[in-house]
């Protein structure tokens, strides 16, 4: 708590909405999988089930606060989408604890749960399911869908006549059809085309508005910039620096470059 | 500040059980809905002739089988196609169900590691696909008994019943096999295997007469005979079972189901590190 409101002077952003508390992750590593009973069994007897376990997080601590906008920074493989999977309930933390005040609307990666044969509009549907909404909630904002993505024409064609960018535009606009409490996006906004990706961020815009709390993870440092309030940058699974966007990227720029 | 005092979220105290899985699996039956209408929609979607297969599928088979044995079988039972397409419908609903379930949580998978779904509605969906197409099945079976000048008795009420035991029993087993097969992929694959096996060990395509007296508390072991038997004495006897042929089924249903929605959830945990 007194890490956020001691960056400036002003305290903007005063209520916790995700804590993390000492949080790791570890996981077992690819080779150490055993994949048949006859090598479980053998192992077994022998006693020769070593499991090499990986940290992907260690001690994290963390707070992030309702209505901020949130990057998260570091090279593949540094642990950033760990962090997403812990928060978003996907993965249980191996040591420490997580707390979320508010439901999260996490961004598919795009096109996952997308079914090729099936139209536009019954992907939409499938996919408002995928994400935990019920029919009724999914109807009230289909005409939206529609129209945000630019697909009218199009929607009751199967999506495997699709371009990669309409898949794109109809993944984001379904995840963020509902104005969320808090938005998880894990490297997505950097498709589309440049009109597209003025709508996105418009869109962005309305929700920080309207008070939902953004958590991004990207490799656009730029565009971070631009619109985080704070962004943290995590390296080997450690958190190298948290703060002013500007402060954060210049120091993981000098450690990178 | 005090306002956000009840966390939507907290992992300390988070803790998948057989009873919050059930909780949901209730808040996800939009998903549940949607993606048995998304199996039942595709797989069909670029055949001419669509859901239809779904009835010539068994049909098909039927006909080859009646065939193939109906010179071995025949003096020994009645409306030989009746008997060999009504096994079938049950045994096709079990392997069908219980490999879209172990294909299923490995496809939703890929999801679960990205976002948070119920880990057991790609299990449920799984059964609830095959029973669609079990429901679907039933009327190329009424066509084959008039064709066939079958009797229909008054003792077919009892289906659903049957149909309901069969259903506890696969969604129990298509959960416990689909977790196992996280585990271990090979399971996938001798599961193949074990359903060849099985099947003939059923009485299936044979009549059970031909089943020497010594052999029979083997066959007895075997929960699916208990089910085909659930299936086939209501439309073949005219009866409904006795209560020493009811209860070994029952007891298997309740039993597998419970067995297998306890042991995927225990671990379910763990499928997003997994799958």
């Amino acid at each position: 708590m007194s890490e956020a409101s001691s960056e400036t002077n002003q305290i903007p952003f005063s209520q916790p909405i995700i804590q993390l508390e000492n949080v790791s992750v570890s996981y077992r590593l690819p080779s150490e999988r055993i994949g048949t009973f006859k090598e479980y069994a053998i192992r077994k007897l022998q006693r020769k089930i070593k499991i090499t376990k990986f940290w992907a997080l260690t001690d994290i601590s963390l707070q992030i606060n309702r209505g901020e906008v949130f990057g998260l920074i570091g090279n593949n493989g540094a642990g950033k989408s760990t962090m997403l999977k812990v928060i978003s309930k996907v993965l249980k933390p191996t040591k420490g604890r997580v707390v979320v005040y508010g439901k999260i609307a996490p961004l598919l990666e795009l096109g996952a749960g997308f079914h090729p044969e099936l139209s536009g509009r019954e992907n939409v549907f499938l996919n408002g399911a995928l994400l935990g909404y019920s029919r009724s909630e999914m109807e009230s904002v289909f005409d939206e869908i529609v129209e945000f993505s630019e697909l009218e024409q199009f929607i009751n064609a199967p999506v495997r006549t699709y371009s990669s960018g309409m898949f794109a535009r109809l993944g984001f606009a379904v995840a963020t059809a509902h104005v969320p409490e808090i938005l998880i996006l894990d490297e997505i906004l950097s498709v589309g085309d440049e009109a597209f990706q003025r709508k996105c961020n418009h869109r962005m815009k309305n929700f920080q508005q309207a008070g939902t709390t953004v958590l991004m993870v990207s490799h656009a440092l730029d565009m971070l910039e631009g619109m985080c309030n704070r962004i943290a940058w995590i390296d080997h699974g450690k958190i190298q620096g948290v703060g002013e966007p500007q402060e954060v990227i210049e120091a993981y720029r000098g450690e990178n470059l | 500040m005090a306002s956000n005092s009840k966390p939507v979220y907290d992992s300390a105290s988070y803790r998948v059980s057989a009873i919050s899985e059930l909780k949901e699996l209730g808040k996800y039956r939009y998903l549940l809905g949607q993606l048995i209408r998304r199996d039942i929609l595709t797989r069909y979607k670029r055949s001419v002739l669509g859901v239809a297969w779904t009835m010539l599928n068994p049909l098909g088979t039927m006909l080859i089988l009646t065939f193939v044995f109906s010179n071995f079988f025949k003096s020994a039972v009645l409306h030989y196609p009746v008997y060999i397409l009504s096994g079938l419908l049950v045994w096709n609903f079990f392997s069908q169900g219980t490999n879209a379930a172990i294909s299923g949580l490995v496809w939703g998978g890929s999801l679960l590691k990205r976002i948070y779904i119920p880990s057991s509605v790609f299990g449920v969906s799984a059964i609830g696909t095959a029973l669609v197409n079990l429901v679907l099945s039933l009327v190329p079976l009424v066509i084959v008994m008039l064709v066939d000048g079958a009797s229909f008795y008054v003792s077919m009420v009892f289906l659903p019943v049957s149909i309901l035991l069969l259903t506890a029993f696969t969604l129990g087993f298509g959960l416990f096999i689909s977790s196992l097969a996280v585990f271990f992929p090979d399971v996938a694959e001798m599961y193949q295997v074990l359903l060849t096996a099985w099947m003939y060990l059923t009485p299936i395509i044979y009549p059970e007469s031909l089943i020497a007296a010594k052999w029979m508390p083997f066959y007895q072991i075997n929960p699916m005979y208990w089910m085909v038997k659930m299936f086939r004495l209501p439309i073949f006897e005219g009866r409904l079972p006795y209560w020493h042929e009811f209860l070994p089924a029952l007891a298997w249903a309740v039993g597998m189901l419970l067995i297998g929605w306890i042991y995927f959830t225990s671990k379910t945990e763990e499928y997003a590190y997994r799958v």
